[in-house]
């Protein structure tokens, strides 16, 4: 059966919680201060730890969240790794749609017009 | 008996809690979202209800993809909020009605609900940041009973069935035996987007649409599906689902609903913001 399309969406449905297990178990045990600072300390040794695909671990070293979802990564455990880099919503929203931030900002604010 | 007396609804945005604890509610772009709030303030004060059964969804801090339920309630005597990863400032712990709880889960259960009952769980800024935007000054006067629906994985539980469940919660409410005032709270949306090339999208003409219904046509949103919803309203508008619970809660309670208040404002972070309260008339 073939999947319903949603454009720019890619709900998190069983083939990526199958596929994202690991990834998004990791960004889980960033609720934990002691597990961030672990991350920052050798992210190599604690992607290991958690056993991250080599996609996966790409993913993480890009930092590029439309990579991190097409490895798997939920959008609510992804969000605890942006915060390990002081992102906020805007930052992911406009690296996501490849706008500046202030244009993202801008593309927010004129919803409020329509 | 207890009383159902009315419902709440709000958007629950991480930020909020931030602009909270650095006093920012003043701030031009703060401003339109935090004065939706002084008339419902006003409301609670004078309705006073003692219990408060919360629908929202958990973020990642309670549950994880290794036990992922549908539906969960607490029974618990106590709710701790917990570093959720971004270094939002945590709450003190609120108040659980046990007693509640249990007549809850024995009257869901028998009417064919398999909630997942949790006499531990910690509760997010889903649970933590209506609480504060309704009782800004000191603890809220109000034990709690939250009950999480899962919007993180799909499938996730329809909005036909989400109403349902808010419906039986309304049903149970109304035969607890107690002479407390009861009021529910939906926690979430409206329409945004985080994730994916579509991040930043929201619909203010379906937000709006659906804020009407909940007046005067409750069960229109019950005729889509998961995937419509975040078709229309953004892969975590999908919380919505709170809201059609809530209002189904108070379809039990009287015939109809008065609507108290509401505001509606965009953005907030990446959301349209929604706040609404409703008293059984």
């Amino acid at each position: 059966m073939s999947k319903r399309q949603i454009e720019g969406t890619t709900p998190f449905d069983a083939d990526a919680a199958r596929k994202g297990y690991a990834l998004n178990k990791m960004c889980f045990s960033f609720n934990s201060a002691e597990n961030r600072a672990a991350f920052e300390r050798d992210e190599e040794a604690y992607m290991r730890q958690y056993g991250l695909s080599e996609a996966q671990k790409a993913a993480i070293r890009s930092r590029q969240v439309l990579q991190l979802i097409e490895a798997g990564g939920n959008a609510y455990y992804l969000a605890k790794f942006a915060g390990i880099f002081g992102l906020d919503m805007q930052d992911i929203g406009a690296q996501q749609t490849g706008m500046s931030k202030d244009a993202f900002k801008a593309k927010l604010q004129a919803y409020a017009n329509d | 008996m207890a009383q159902l007396i009315g419902g709440l609804a709000s958007s629950h945005i991480p930020a909020i809690g931030g602009a909270i604890h650095k006093g920012l509610q003043a701030e031009p772009y703060w401003a339109p979202f935090f004065a939706g709030y002084p008339p419902v303030q006003r409301w609670l004060a004078s309705a006073r209800p003692d219990v408060l059964v919360i629908f929202y969804n958990d973020h990642g801090l309670n549950f994880f993809l290794d036990k992922m339920p549908t539906f969960a309630i607490g029974a618990a005597a106590e709710y701790r909020n917990a570093d959720e990863g971004w270094g939002i400032p945590t709450m003190p712990p609120f108040r659980g009605e046990v007693d509640l709880s249990w007549h809850l889960i024995n009257t869901l259960v028998a009417q064919d609900f398999d909630l997942v009952t949790c006499q531990e769980m910690l509760v997010d800024h889903a649970c933590t940041l209506p609480l504060k935007l309704f009782w800004p000054e000191g603890e809220a006067p109000v034990t709690i009973v939250p009950i999480n629906i899962n919007t993180v994985q799909f499938p996730l539980p329809s909005a036909k069935r989400c109403y349902a469940l808010g419906q039986a919660v309304g049903a149970a409410i109304a035969s607890w035996n107690s002479d407390k005032k009861v009021a529910v709270l939906a926690s979430g949306g409206l329409s945004h987007q985080l994730d994916g090339e579509r991040a930043g999208f929201i619909n203010k003409a379906f937000d709006l649409q659906f804020m009407d219904s909940l007046v005067s046509n409750p069960e229109w949103a019950t005729q889509f599906s998961s995937l419509d919803l975040v078709e229309k309203t953004g892969t975590q508008g999908v919380e919505l689902l709170m809201w059609l619970a809530m209002r189904a809660a108070l379809s039990t309670a009287g015939p109809r609903v008065r609507e108290v208040h509401r505001n509606y404002h965009i953005p907030i972070s990446n959301t349209a913001t929604g706040l609404m309260a409703l008293e059984v008339v």
